[in-house]
């Protein structure tokens, strides 16, 4: 204890210096190596776990025989929080770290633009170009169908919407943004058995609607409340009528923050697999047309080559560079996203 | 004065409106264009009360229709055979799996995420809290798919060991008994969907820790309390609502997840008293897995299932909503 600063004054109490933590985590270290080699524990996994225990315990108790029981309590959660950030750390920079490694292996221009054909799902070869065709209209159909829908029914709410009808939109609304994906592919499903139709892109763009649809909602009545009512009020007093208010003042107002909306949401349901499972159904062969026949669809694909493969090296390495080549989708559409919502955010201060 | 009060007319009285008129007046809706507009804007509202409404009504016809033929018992049956003259089908098993395995997965995931939340708002160094809650925000958006793709060729493998050691020290428990075999198990995949709804679950709890009071901290503080009671004393009471509503959000999903445990799970139609030994099942997963080889009938009964996954979701979204909504109705504290 000769390392503590005596302070004169009795309001402060004795502290720690600020390398301690330091210092005790290098100990803790040192003993649980100590300590694992006496005793014969081979798992380095281990090793880091009694490493962990005895920071936080001696952490603890120094601090406790030190600063007092608050202190000690406090440091205790300082290193609970950091424990926790690192561990949540691990697999997620795990996931996105095995899908680059192992992704990489195959991408490459022939994998996006070739087929699977008649590739057996064993052996190497093949590629997605039908699953990106796939994906590409399913999504864009879907967008298609959900963005007029979901703006029409944010403009309803915000600009329109008082009484029972808007207070029921609004709780179903949230209501819908819970449906699990899968509920949505079953919904659309019963509609194929009830009219005897087959599988088709054009069903799985109907449920990847369904999911859109109060994702695009939710995004545009926020983006919608900020616009100032100056603004609507300015054009209502100089006689245009609402509708063209709301065209021409209010939309292009918010039109950035809208367009951030849709595209997460185009983000979202670009890597839904469940309904795609239950309705396009999946194609090795391309199919450009979505209103006729199964599929094929990129998060499909990788679960196929994942699931059908008996455990090939090569499907392995097909679904990972597809899941590669998704990820890479969603998240340049994210960031596209994030962008524009920085670039068009409303300029404060005029 | 006489011709100027004889020349002045005093003009007519403006037509009084009816009372049809004046209400048509006061909802704003007087020009075509506003009328048509209107009737967009809430045809487009209504249209999506439709969808729900068919949703649950078409799930429900096809799930009657499955049931009535179901020569079991649909809450209490040990089996999926929707084959044959005489189907027997019944989710007790995929009631079960599914409650457990989000069970884990909320045990490990609400408490790490609260966590994570804290350190990003409270611990972190400013430089280093921008960019990693970006980076939390990004990792909300990757597809359940590739989560699933991870789980199971990443993180099985990697679970041997952990269940090697929860084998040797906690067998005696019951729950923690391991007969070997690969670890496709409840816990693994309790454990994949806990990383999965990690990221919302941080992503809404930093919202709401951001929120709290400036002023309630620095009370705290001024009255000398240490970093984990200002925690523990303003802010945790400040977001617990937040905290419980986004861990709902979090469960929402764990219910409903599919994918990714459809690509973990080794399934079976038994309910094992260990969470190591594979088997069991949830609905999403049933259903996407049962889904390629069923017949017509089998997909009748398959959604019966997923309308019991339905109502669950919505009555753990439902409790969810409620709870935000309370707190908004509370939240003048913080005026």
């Amino acid at each position: 204890m000769s390392t503590l600063v005596q302070h004169p004054s009795s309001l402060q109490g004795a502290r720690l210096p600020k390398w301690s933590p330091w210092a005790i985590a290098v100990g803790s270290v040192a003993v649980s190596i100590g300590l694992c080699v006496a005793t014969g524990i081979e798992s380095k996994i281990q090793w880091g776990l009694i490493a962990a225990l005895l920071f936080v315990f001696g952490t603890y108790f120094i601090a406790a025989g030190v600063e007092g029981k608050r202190q000690a309590k406090d440091r205790i959660a300082t290193s609970m929080v950091w424990v926790a950030f690192i561990i949540a750390v691990v697999p997620l920079a795990s996931l996105v770290w095995e899908t680059v490694k192992r992704g990489s292996k195959v991408l490459d221009g022939y994998f996006l633009s070739h087929s699977m054909g008649v590739v057996s799902d064993t052996e190497p070869g093949g590629g997605i170009y039908a699953a990106i065709i796939g994906t590409l209209e399913q999504v864009g159909i879907a967008t298609l169908i959900a963005v007029p829908i979901g703006v029409l029914t944010a403009i309803y709410l915000v600009e329109y919407g008082r009484g029972h009808l808007a207070r029921a939109v609004t709780f179903f609304v949230d209501v819908m943004t819970g449906i699990p994906s899968i509920v949505a592919g079953l919904f659309i499903l019963s509609l194929l058995l009830i009219f005897d139709m087959s599988f088709s892109g054009f069903a799985g763009a109907l449920a990847l609607a369904i999911l859109m649809m109060p994702v695009v909602v939710r995004s545009t009545e926020e983006m919608l409340k900020l616009v100032p009512n100056e603004l609507r009020e300015a054009s209502l007093a100089l006689g245009v009528p609402k509708w063209r208010t709301i065209l021409k003042v209010v939309l292009p107002t918010a039109l950035g923050g809208i367009t951030t909306g849709v595209m997460l949401a185009v983000a979202r349901i670009a890597g839904e697999t469940a309904p795609v499972l239950l309705l396009v159904f999946g194609n090795p062969f391309i199919n450009n047309n979505p209103f006729e026949g199964a599929q094929a669809s990129l998060p499909l694909y990788i679960y196929q080559q994942y699931a059908n493969s008996a455990g090939s090296e090569a499907a392995y390495d097909r679904a990972w560079a597809a899941a590669l080549t998704l990820i890479a989708f969603v998240m340049i559409l994210n960031l596209a996203a994030r962008g524009i919502a920085r670039w068009k955010s409303p300029k404060t201060g005029r | 004065m006489d011709i100027t009060t004889k020349n002045i007319q005093t003009p007519p009285p403006p037509p009084q409106p009816t009372v049809a008129e004046r209400k048509r007046n006061a909802r704003g809706a007087t020009r075509p264009g506003d009328r048509v507009f209107l009737g967009l804007a809430r045809g487009s509202g209504i249209f999506l009360l439709v969808i729900m409404a068919a949703i649950a009504v078409f799930l429900t016809w096809r799930a009657a229709v499955a049931i009535s033929k179901d020569e079991g018992n649909f809450l209490t049956t040990f089996e999926w055979n929707t084959a044959g003259t005489e189907p027997v089908f019944g989710i007790a098993v995929l009631a079960y799996g599914t409650i457990i395995s989000s069970i884990i997965a909320m045990v490990i995931a609400v408490p790490v995420a609260v966590a994570i939340a804290l350190f990003l708002t409270h611990y972190a160094p400013r430089k280093l809290s921008g960019p990693i809650a970006y980076v939390i925000d990004l990792l909300a958006a990757v597809p359940s798919i590739v989560y699933g793709l991870w789980g199971a060729l990443i993180l099985v493998p990697h679970m041997d060991g952990l269940f090697g050691w929860l084998n040797d020290y906690f067998s005696w428990t019951g729950i923690f008994d391991w007969e070997g075999g690969a670890p496709r198990s409840m816990l693994t995949v309790g454990i994949l969907l806990a990383i999965m709804i990690l990221p919302i679950i941080t992503n809404v709890s930093r919202e709401v820790f951001k929120q709290v009071p400036q002023m309630h901290e620095e009370a705290a503080l001024a009255l000398g309390a240490t970093r984990w009671e200002v925690i523990r004393m303003a802010v945790l009471p400040f977001g617990r609502s937040g905290v419980i509503s986004a861990s709902m959000l979090g469960l929402g999903r764990a219910l409903g997840e599919t994918m990714a445990v459809a690509t973990v799970l080794s399934p079976d139609f038994l309910i094992h008293g260990s969470l190591l030994n594979p088997g069991g099942g949830t609905f999403a997963q049933n259903i996407a897995s049962k889904f390629g080889e069923a017949d017509e009938f089998g997909r009748d009964a398959l959604i019966a299932s997923g309308l019991v996954l339905f109502v669950i979701t919505l009555l753990v979204n439902g409790a969810a909503r409620a709870i935000i909504a309370r707190r908004k109705e509370y939240s003048g504290a913080n005026a």
